[in-house]
């Protein structure tokens, strides 16, 4: 996905970028909000992440700007204020959601997944892979017609294993991506959640593979 | 807040000496017109006596050397209209009494000026008015002061002189009531514009610190304008503690935000489980530390915000509803389900929507935090005679066995949750929201499966 980073504080900012960017988003990076015009008026972004305090204006006033000029792009507010009101404030504004700072990248991620399912619904960014149909956005995974919804860790699961079908994955790099940083998640936990992904493939020509000793990777049977 | 203590009271004031004054008026007024009265009375017996001794006088003559006097019965008559009253005369002529009671006392001024006089005198245990009138009459060869003295006694005198200070008393005492009564008016008129200021300063919200803009009389205007300057410096100032607030949050967040994210890349990059548990560890400080500070600044804003609540009619089904939309995205990381029963539409409260927001958001922070992976947490919305009851169920490791009282308290936190990351304000906030709102907290057991019942119960709107 497209984002656009709203925020002036350079190393959180090159911080978000790394970050998002390791996940395979593409990450723009606007440090005030002329060059976050400039960005938009370029190319169009899925999701806009803003902060609220900036050297040329308020975060608050670019999001009036943006939603009477007629842009529905979704937009997160990166929120280092934690007055209630204020929160308030932002989402009547046209704000679709918050996060306040520090946060979570899983959180983050979810946050984004649950702004973009509610902005745009339909199935888009559906991934193909055999006859499994993988839709994050929805958070559904149809097998040969049958579709059946998906929790946020097996929905995170299978969007590692979609990112690269056929590619072995350790499984402390699915630790990393299914547990948020501060939980202490032993690496058999990722055997519940395989287990249960491979239950919701069941019957399609989909399997995920067991790599002994070095991790899994989903490939056609 | 302190109270204002009263000390004395303008009404009152104004009205005791407006009454003061009456009081002194009165009785002014009883001594003028008694003494007024008094002399009238004097001067018509005076007149009488005149009279009667000039009817006397002129009955006088003098024959072959000798002073004859007739008294004239009208003489006496006309002095005789009081029943009680006593009247005595006498004549003479220089020294000598021609005629009458020799012993009635002669004023000596008269005979030197030859005017009339009046003496008050005792005569024969009674108090006498006795006027008297020289005349020269001329006897044979000499000139003789001819004095015609006429006394009355003062009985009647007195009598009037107390039926007009019993009228004089009566006039004053209706003097006082009809200026007391007339004082009462004046001092409510008075007091009219103070009244309608301080309803007017009453009748404002909690949080309207604009000027006050109604007319008042001049004397009011400095009140007035002192008072519009403070509302001027406090709202000042709170506008000022609440950037200060939010500034705060900002840079004390901004950096911290950065300390995790960069843990958070670098933990990508090392293998040793080691180094993985000291990033750990950053990363747990980081959100501890925001942690604290997020619910300080929450927590000054509640205390901020309860002292004057902004109330509004709120829907306890709607509110919750929005807190979960919020919140669930965290719940969904531990693929937690969030229900929501209860009416969609009676259950109203009067309440501030922030601060309840809060409220309920730090209730359901908790309950997520402390739920297990793939669990559910019902929030229920009840409704009973007068109370609207919140309850957030989860399924969660319960409240533990110890002393739960300091639960509330500030940093209080239980004894089996050490290893979660809180700071122990989320309930003190709960507690001190919905005691704001005359309502109360309650933690219970969950009784369906193990965990927490978190009950918040408000008085309906």
């Amino acid at each position: 996905m497209r984002f656009l980073l709203i925020e002036d504080n350079e190393k959180l900012a090159k911080a978000i970028v790394d970050r998002l960017g390791l996940d395979g988003h593409v990450v723009d990076h606007a440090p005030d909000l002329e060059t976050a015009g400039d960005c938009l008026a370029s190319t169009g972004y899925e999701l806009i992440l803003l902060d609220i305090m900036l050297p040329d204006g308020d975060g608050r006033t670019f999001l009036e700007r943006h939603r009477t000029g007629d842009n529905d792009t979704p937009v997160i507010v990166l929120t280092a204020r934690s007055e209630v009101s204020d929160r308030v404030r932002m989402l009547d504004l046209g704000a679709d959601d918050y996060i306040t700072k520090p946060f979570d990248f899983s959180e983050l991620e979810a946050r984004c997944r649950a702004v973009l399912r509610r902005r745009q619904g339909a199935a888009r960014n559906q991934k193909t892979f055999e006859d499994v149909v993988f839709d994050p956005l929805a958070g559904t995974v149809a097998v040969a017609g049958n579709v059946s919804d998906l929790r946020n860790r097996e929905l995170r699961l299978l969007e590692v294993f979609f990112s690269a079908p056929d590619m072995i994955f350790s499984k402390s790099h699915l630790v990393d991506r299914l547990f948020s940083y501060d939980e202490d998640v032993s690496e058999n936990a990722i055997e519940v959640y395989v287990g249960r992904v491979r239950k919701k493939l069941q019957g399609g020509r989909v399997k995920i593979e067991t790599v002994r000793g070095v991790g899994y990777r989903m490939t056609a049977l | 807040m302190t109270a204002v203590r009263a000390r004395g009271s303008l009404r009152r004031r104004l009205l005791l000496q407006l009454l003061l004054v009456a009081a002194i008026l009165s009785v002014a007024l009883y001594f003028t017109v008694r003494a007024l009265a008094q002399q009238a009375a004097e001067t018509t017996q005076d007149n009488i006596l005149i009279a009667s001794a000039t009817a006397i006088s002129e009955a006088a003559r003098a024959e072959r050397g000798q002073i004859l006097v007739d008294v004239p019965y009208s003489a006496l008559s006309m002095l005789g209209s009081i029943a009680e009253e006593r009247v005595f005369y006498r004549v003479t002529a220089d020294a000598l009494t021609v005629t009458g009671y020799d012993d009635l006392p002669a004023p000596d001024a008269a005979t030197e000026t030859g005017n009339p006089v009046f003496t008050t005198a005792i005569y024969r245990d009674d108090e006498v008015r006795i006027a008297a009138l020289p005349r020269r009459l001329t006897v044979g060869d000499e000139t003789v002061i001819l004095t015609v003295l006429v006394a009355q006694t003062r009985l009647g005198l007195a009598a009037v002189s107390l039926q007009i200070s019993i009228a004089a008393a009566a006039a004053g005492v209706g003097f006082f009531l009809l200026s007391g009564a007339l004082s009462w008016f004046a001092t409510n008129n008075a007091m009219r514009p103070l009244n309608r200021l301080a309803k007017s300063v009453e009748r404002r919200g909690p949080q309207d610190l604009s000027p006050v803009e109604t007319s008042a009389p001049t004397e009011l205007v400095p009140l007035l304008q002192s008072l519009n300057t403070f509302m001027g410096r406090l709202s000042a100032s709170l506008a000022r503690t609440e950037d200060f607030i939010a500034e705060a949050a900002h840079h004390v967040r901004t950096p911290l935000a950065t300390v995790r994210t960069q843990s958070e890349i670098a933990m990508r990059s090392v293998r040793k489980p080691e180094n993985k548990q000291i990033l750990r560890e950053v990363i747990r400080a980081a959100d501890e530390s925001s942690r604290s500070a997020g619910q300080l600044l929450d927590h000054a804003m509640v205390a901020l915000r309860s002292d004057n609540l902004e109330k509004e009619r709120l829907n306890m089904k709607d509110l919750a509803q929005d807190v979960i939309r919020s919140i669930s995205p965290t719940a969904d990381m531990k693929d937690i389900r969030i229900s929501c029963s209860g009416s969609d539409t009676t259950s109203a409260v009067e309440g501030d929507p922030i601060l309840l927001q809060n409220a309920l958001r730090n209730l359901l922070d908790n309950a997520v935090k402390y739920s297990p992976e793939d669990s559910r947490i019902k929030v229920e919305i009840s409704e009973a005679a007068s109370t609207v009851r919140v309850d957030v169920l989860d399924e969660g490791r319960g409240l533990g066995d110890g002393d739960r009282s300091h639960l509330t308290e500030r940093f209080g936190r239980g004894d089996n949750v050490r290893d979660v990351i809180g700071s122990g304000l989320g309930l003190t906030i709960v507690d001190e929201v919905v005691r704001a709102h005359g309502g109360s907290l309650a933690l219970t057991d969950n009784q369906e499966s193990r965990g927490t019942c978190a009950s918040i119960t408000l008085p309906s709107a």
